[in-house]
């Protein structure tokens, strides 16, 4: 699916991604609100597809997941960054979003129509002809991805077992 | 047998193994799991449910309200009567309404020296003061591990962080860590696990330990270890814990390290952080002029026992600045009551201080007093990101709770070792 880059800086942090003052509400309520100080008209703009390219520490701060989950829900088809903080970048992966890390992301503008491949590390950067390399995830990972996220992961390790159980 | 780091000898004994190495992907043992209103039942009861399974192991799961305390909203009340039911029907411990679940897992003597412990909560390194394991992760992770008792990680590389003298009075472990991020950056910690060593972080008390461990996740480190002492064995013994053999639990010499930096205690100057990063860290001495509208004493970070004894010595017998709002939410309840019974409350009330519930409070952004338009507070808690405490307008400045308290009295920003007596220097 192809979809047009978002380019935000160093340091996007989960209270921009999911604000506290709307973490009682729905999911519906915090992508509303998804980035609205960095980028006002980004909730409104966001098409399935999309993808996020930014600097270095993203989703530094809160262990909240609704900063991930938010994104999902936007249609957000993955991050790609110089680096991620640690608990965002497990929990964009527990829930399917995938989170991807260049080490170089020069010529990359705002707006470049685009698509992302996390499965061959590709960011496709189509209008311009270019292509950015991403670092490839460890095979845990991505597996889990390739299943959906933890959750279905689990459901499938859960049958397995089960299966073994009722052969045994 | 290889010389190892105290991270790596936590991790391979709860992977099962006899040694790790950095980059080594594991799945490790889980001792414990702690949840709070926010990440923990309402989260993940339907992801069990879609799973189909129960706990692994009740006796090792401890729920703690903090996030939606005191429940002032319909919807907060809603998630809060969800957790009550939650924590009857699975059975497993809980703390209502206690205070801050960083400060009330290891007061109520859940944690241990060696422990591998996972936390749905991003400040989770604070039990690294105890010489566990413990790291922050996500409600759909904290999930796969209450169904599983397991989870995955990558062998971290460990920055070692030295600090040797002491620290000179009116400078507390709150200094330390600002002047940290100040120097090595919010993501210097490279979800790395971050390790305090040296003469004045062994001179520390339990509490200023949880200081630094707390904000090894502004430094981005996975974790904020210490290694245990017989500081740590007292503390555990006092609150009807047990530090069980700690012995070996400590970063071997000739270890492999990924970084050692090594800081100088008696130089350090107490610090301020401008809004809108830790990062923005400076001297109290090079801060710009400042007035402020609110000071906050609050949150895991600081407003701890000790930090409220800190900042009353500053307060005892001075009156606020004309204006200014001094706002003090006690960590847990058991810090307040000590503090209520040594007279350290009634120094702020006789301040005019306004107390707050024992909760997460306006630092995660909740609650009624949550920063109003253009209003600038200085603060003892972690971050100071924009629109976090309240309203994108609002501007918050980091700083121990001694500079809180010393700036409330000025209404600007203030060095805290002005107002020092004798014999009150250090906390």
């Amino acid at each position: 699916m192809s979809g047009r880059i978002f380019l935000l800086g160093d340091d996007i942090d989960t209270d921009q991604l999911a604000p506290g003052q709307y973490m009682k509400g729905g999911l519906e309520m915090l992508a509303a609100h998804c980035l609205e100080s960095a980028r006002p008209e980004f909730a409104g703009t966001v098409k399935p597809g999309d993808v996020i390219v930014a600097g270095k520490n993203f989703g530094m701060g809160s262990s909240r997941e609704q900063a991930a989950e938010a994104l999902k829900h936007l249609g957000v088809a993955g991050v790609v960054a110089r680096s991620f903080a640690g608990i965002f970048y497990r929990n964009a992966l527990n829930l399917g979003l995938p989170v991807l890390v260049a080490e170089n992301v020069d010529g990359v503008s705002d707006g470049d129509a685009v698509v992302l491949d996390p499965v061959a590390g590709e960011l496709r950067l189509t209008d311009k002809s270019q292509t950015v390399r991403l670092e490839p995830l460890p095979d845990n990972l991505k597996q889990m991805l390739a299943d959906g996220g933890l959750v279905p992961h689990l459901k499938k390790r859960f049958a397995k077992e089960r299966e073994r159980e009722a052969g045994a | 047998m290889m010389a190892s780091t105290l991270a790596q000898k936590i991790i391979a004994r709860s992977a099962g193994l006899d040694s790790v190495r950095p980059g080594d992907v594991v799945t490790a043992r889980v001792d414990l799991a702690m949840i709070h209103d926010s990440g923990g039942p309402r989260r993940v009861e339907p992801i069990l449910q879609d799973l189909g399974v129960g706990l692994f192991d009740a006796s090792k799961v401890v729920l703690i309200s903090d996030h939606f305390v005191p429940g002032d909203t319909d919807e907060g009340a809603r998630i809060l009567e969800l957790t009550r039911l939650w924590a009857k029907e699975r059975k497993v411990a809980f703390h209502d309404g206690e205070g801050i679940c960083h400060v009330v897992l290891p007061e109520r003597g859940h944690l241990k020296p060696g422990m591998l412990v996972v936390g749905g909560d991003s400040h989770s390194p604070t039990g690294g003061a105890f010489g566990a394991y413990m790291f922050g992760i996500g409600a759909t992770e904290m999930a796969g591990v209450l169904a599983t008792g397991e989870i995955w990680l990558k062998v971290p590389g460990t920055i070692l962080i030295e600090w040797q003298g002491r620290l000179s009075p009116g400078v507390i472990a709150k200094d330390i860590m600002l002047a940290l991020c100040g120097r090595l950056g919010m993501d210097g910690g490279q979800y790395q696990a971050v390790e305090y060593t040296g003469e004045a972080i062994a001179a520390l008390s339990m509490q200023e330990r949880m200081t630094l461990s707390n904000m090894a996740a502004e430094l981005g480190g996975q974790v904020g270890l210490i290694a245990p002492d017989a500081t740590t064995e007292a503390y555990l013994e006092s609150v009807g814990g047990s530090a069980g053999d700690w012995h070996g639990l400590e970063t071997d010499p000739g270890a492999e390290l990924a970084a050692h930096h090594v800081f100088d205690a008696a130089a350090l100057e107490p610090q301020v952080a401008a809004p809108h990063s830790p990062a923005n860290a400076m001297a109290v001495s090079h801060a710009p002029d400042t007035q402020f509208d609110v000071a906050y004493i609050g949150a895991c970070t600081g407003a701890k026992y000790e930090d409220l004894k800190g900042a009353a010595a500053i307060l005892r017998g001075r009156k606020l600045a004309p204006g200014i709002a001094l706002r003090v939410a006690p960590a847990s309840m058991r810090d307040q009551q000590r503090a209520a019974d040594e007279g350290i409350m009634a120094v702020f009330e006789d301040a005019g201080a306004q107390i707050l519930p024992n909760a997460c409070g306006i630092c995660a952004g909740y609650g009624n007093d949550r920063l109003g338009e253009d209003v600038t507070c200085i603060s003892s808690t972690a971050r100071n990101f924009q629109g976090r405490m309240g309203a994108a307008s609002s501007k918050v400045w980091l700083a121990s709770p001694l500079t809180v308290a010393a700036s409330a009295i000025t209404g600007r920003i203030a060095d805290p070792r002005e107002f020092l007596r004798d014999g009150e220097g250090t906390v």
